[in-house]
């Protein structure tokens, strides 16, 4: 394991860093030091987190980041958000080292990420757009048949829950600001479900991979809603790299990620996170996405 | 109603009691029940408005920003799924905008985003209508008939910006099983005491009526001169009752005695009048039958009567014979006589009366407790004593027991014959001392009448007693040596009273050894001349 440089954090940042050492001294003293070989307080690696995925799994979570610290010997600090926009802010601040970003923030964020690796689900690096509706509504059998409808969309810088419903709505023909009657955003994919479940929404546009988690950990929440479309495939929400981040610490991130198949604990937590492993990715597993916000003139 | 009031108090104090306790818990668990009720409504009420304003508030900028997931999860916040049948929590909340379409609710279901309230079922149309009269800056509690929700409004607003109304709503179904809950208890509690105070009133009342019913029925009883004689017990206390009762006592007791005196001077008064009757009818009947005899002895003395003629002569004499008895016995007539009583007189009773005692194996008790002799006329004492131990010994049943007694005291001389038992019918009793009233077969009443005629004319006094297995006679003779000389009898001087009573001889049968020697004179009282007359047949 090598040392792993810090992006450079700003005032406040090397504040609580000092702060950090000074705690972490302290307990050296008080303590045997056996935690200071594997825990040292001088290097936090900053990891956001995104609704891309069931983000708020508090101990999956926990074991993940102590997995991640046992495998980088530096501590590790998740910042889960509820919203693309607060990651991409942190990113921008150079507070996160690392993050798990939707393709659309991946892709918006241009040159500032770089991709670190592309997470596997059932083997493939892939995942889509359902749009759902309400299990007990029969009627509606795609997007056009939602037109007037209440929709929830799950994030503004959202691949599937935002980007994806707006261009296939355009491809209908239709004008995505009118086409609904009214539309909110619930700020995560599993909120989108409950939207829907709850009769909030008529329809929404969702995650695949956040949807097949949920009918794991929440299958009486899924199980009040139906698929009625799933969209082309795109690239898995991927793992970046904020630019700063040296090479050195982005290959041991890298290199850490894809041998977590490679053990028994790693497999485990993978296991739980419903994923199968991780791969370097390219970034042309995201060309499709390109299109679509082209087509927006977002990118 | 009338009827009603009729009623005994026996039924009319437990029937008001019990229906004012009836009326007085009912009123009560109803009023409880109403209080209830209102209360439960007012702390939904309190608890829904310190809710909604404080949804209100929060929900205010986030419907600004139109920020219709965050308004609903807001909205859906008080709601606990986990939690069910929580009484206070609402059914639903929502806002409308000011048009009354729905902004957010927190059954999105069946109030989809945007729809108009006034579309959303007869409920909702109601509180659509309440709430576009109703002043919407001002918090409001709406309840119609026919549906069972509660909505308390409150407007989402700040300063004069009103971006709607915030509605929650509360179904019956949740409260009013609590309320049922209450009531129930409260109905239970009713019962309770209604079981336990009934069945209080109903013993307090009959305890209070019984008294007033027996009084009631005492004083009814007044009127006929026999009012019944409360028991003291009946009610001991000393209030108002009580007073009564011992007011009713007092002059049960007075009209009672007064009754019995009445009645006393009124047989007294019979009796002399029969008396007299029978004095002036025997006197009447008397001069006629002398005259008649006397022709009969002038013609048995002119000579040999042929012997039909003289049977039926001797027919004629025995039947104005007869006649002259009976009028004889009527006819008492007591006369001062020159012997004094003395104890000598009762062993001479025992004497003749013995033998009818030993016949039945009854036990003779004599109890004479006088020592000198007593200024009163032995014959007349003894004739009494001698007609009333016959009955006695007649009365009583084989082996029982006949008791004399006699002592002096206070000026009197007072006997007493005394027989074991059963009294004599009471119309017997009634009449006991008049002529021809007689208890038993083959009597013919005689002998107690002329008793007592025998006493009154030595004014004294006799009367009968039953009890204890015993029928007394009590006799109270005055010691005074002048006796008057029978007054009332008024036939005294209709000397020749017949020298033997049937009634007598009849039951002195077989009693022919008791020999008191002298013939009497023709004018001594009947029932001694029947004794020393006596004639076995």
């Amino acid at each position: 394991m090598g040392s792993i440089e810090l992006p450079n954090g700003n005032c406040g940042n090397r504040r609580r860093r000092a702060l950090l050492q000074a705690g972490a001294a302290a307990f050296a003293l008080g303590s045997a030091g056996a935690f200071a070989s594997t825990v040292s307080a001088q290097r936090i690696i900053r990891i956001g987190l995104t609704p891309a995925f069931v983000h708020d799994q508090h101990a999956l979570m926990a074991d993940w980041r102590r997995y991640l610290e046992s495998r980088l010997g530096v501590a590790i600090e998740f910042l889960p958000r509820n919203s693309y926009r607060e990651t991409m802010d942190l990113l921008h601040q150079g507070r996160l080292d690392f993050a798990w970003l939707c393709d659309y923030p991946f892709l918006y964020l241009k040159d500032l990420v770089r991709l670190l690796a592309v997470p596997l689900h059932k083997d493939r690096p892939y995942y889509r757009s359902y749009l759902l509706v309400h299990a007990d509504n029969p009627r509606p059998q795609g997007m056009a048949d939602l037109k007037g409808a209440a929709f929830a969309y799950s994030d503004p810088y959202s691949n599937t829950g935002y980007l994806v419903p707006r261009f296939q709505i355009r491809q209908l023909g239709e004008d995505p600001t009118t086409f609904f009657r009214k539309t909110f955003f619930t700020w995560s994919h599993r909120k989108a479900v409950e939207a829907v479940a709850s009769g909030m929404a008529e329809g929404a546009s969702m995650d695949s991979f956040v949807w097949d988690t949920l009918t794991r950990i929440r299958p009486e929440l899924t199980g009040r809603t139906r698929i009625i479309g799933a969209s082309p495939e795109y690239g898995f929400p991927p793992f970046a790299a904020h630019r700063s981040v040296a090479a050195s610490d982005f290959n041991t991130m890298q290199r850490v990620l894809l041998e977590m198949q490679n053990d028994a604990d790693g497999r485990k937590l993978l296991e739980r996170l419903n994923l199968s492993g991780f791969i370097v990715g390219e970034r042309r597993l995201y060309d499709g996405v390109v299109t679509m916000m082209r087509a927006f003139g977002e990118y | 109603m009338r009827q009603f009031f009729d009623l005994s108090f026996r039924h009319k104090i437990p029937l008001w009691g019990g229906a004012l306790i009836i009326v007085s818990a009912v009123a009560v668990s109803g009023g409880l029940m109403f209080r209830a009720y209102e209360h439960l409504k007012q702390d939904l009420v309190i608890s829904s408005e310190s809710l909604g304003y404080t949804l209100a508030n929060t929900l205010f900028p986030v419907l600004l920003h139109d920020d219709a997931w965050r308004a609903y999860e807001l909205v859906r916040a008080p709601f606990h799924e986990d939690r069910p049948d929580q009484p206070l929590e609402p059914k639903a909340i929502f806002v409308v905008d000011r048009d009354l379409k729905v902004l957010v609710s927190s059954t999105p279901l069946s109030m989809p985003l945007l729809a108009k309230l006034g579309s959303l079922g007869a409920d909702h149309q109601q509180l659509a209508h309440a709430l576009a009269a109703a002043n919407p800056d001002v918090a409001g509690v709406y309840e119609f008939p026919g549906s069972n929700r509660l909505y308390v409004t409150i407007p989402v607003a700040e300063k004069d910006e009103r971006l709607g109304t915030l509605v929650v709503t509360h179904s019956k179904d949740v409260f009013l099983p609590r309320f049922y809950g209450f009531a129930l208890g409260g109905a239970g509690m009713g019962a309770l005491v209604l079981a336990i105070l009934l069945p209080l009133n109903w013993y307090w009342g009959r305890r209070m009526a019984e008294p007033l019913v027996q009084l009631a029925h005492g004083m009814s009883e007044i009127v006929h001169g026999a009012p019944a004689d409360l028991s003291p017990d009946l009610y001991a206390f000393s209030d108002e009752l009580g007073q009564l009762f011992a007011a009713y006592r007092e002059a049960a007791a007075e009209i009672r005695q007064k009754t019995a005196l009445e009645r006393e001077v009124m047989q007294s008064e019979r009796l002399a009048a029969v008396g007299r009757l029978a004095a002036g009818i025997a006197h009447e009947v008397n001069n006629p039958l002398g005259g008649m005899l006397m022709a009969l002895d002038t013609l048995k003395q002119r000579g040999p009567l042929d012997p039909a003629t003289a049977r039926t002569v001797a027919l004629l004499e025995r039947g104005l014979q007869q006649i002259t008895e009976t009028v004889g016995a009527l006819l008492v007539q007591a006369r001062v006589q020159a012997r004094a009583l003395n104890r000598q007189d009762f062993e001479d009773i025992r004497t003749l009366i013995e033998p009818q005692a030993t016949r039945k194996s009854l036990q003779l008790d004599f109890a004479i407790d006088i020592t000198e002799s007593l200024p009163l006329p032995s014959g007349f004492v003894r004739q009494v004593l001698i007609n009333l131990l016959l009955n006695a010994i007649e009365a009583t049943p084989p082996g029982g027991r006949v008791r004399v007694a006699a002592s002096e005291a206070d000026g009197q001389l007072a006997l007493v014959v005394a027989n074991a038992g059963e009294p004599p019918p009471a119309e017997i009793l009634a009449h006991l001392f008049e002529p021809f009233v007689s208890g038993r077969e083959g009597g013919h009443g005689l002998g107690l009448w002329v008793s007592y005629q025998t006493v009154n004319q030595l004014g004294g006094r006799i009367a009968v007693e039953c009890g204890a297995g015993e029928v007394r006679f009590l006799i109270h003779l005055p010691l005074r040596s002048e006796a008057p000389a029978s007054p009332k009898v008024g036939a005294g001087e209709t000397a020749s009273a017949p020298d033997d009573s049937p009634g007598f001889r009849r039951r002195l049968t077989g009693a022919s050894r008791l020999s008191e020697p002298a013939r009497p004179e023709p004018k001594v009282g009947a029932g001694e001349t029947a004794l020393e007359t006596e004639n076995p047949t």
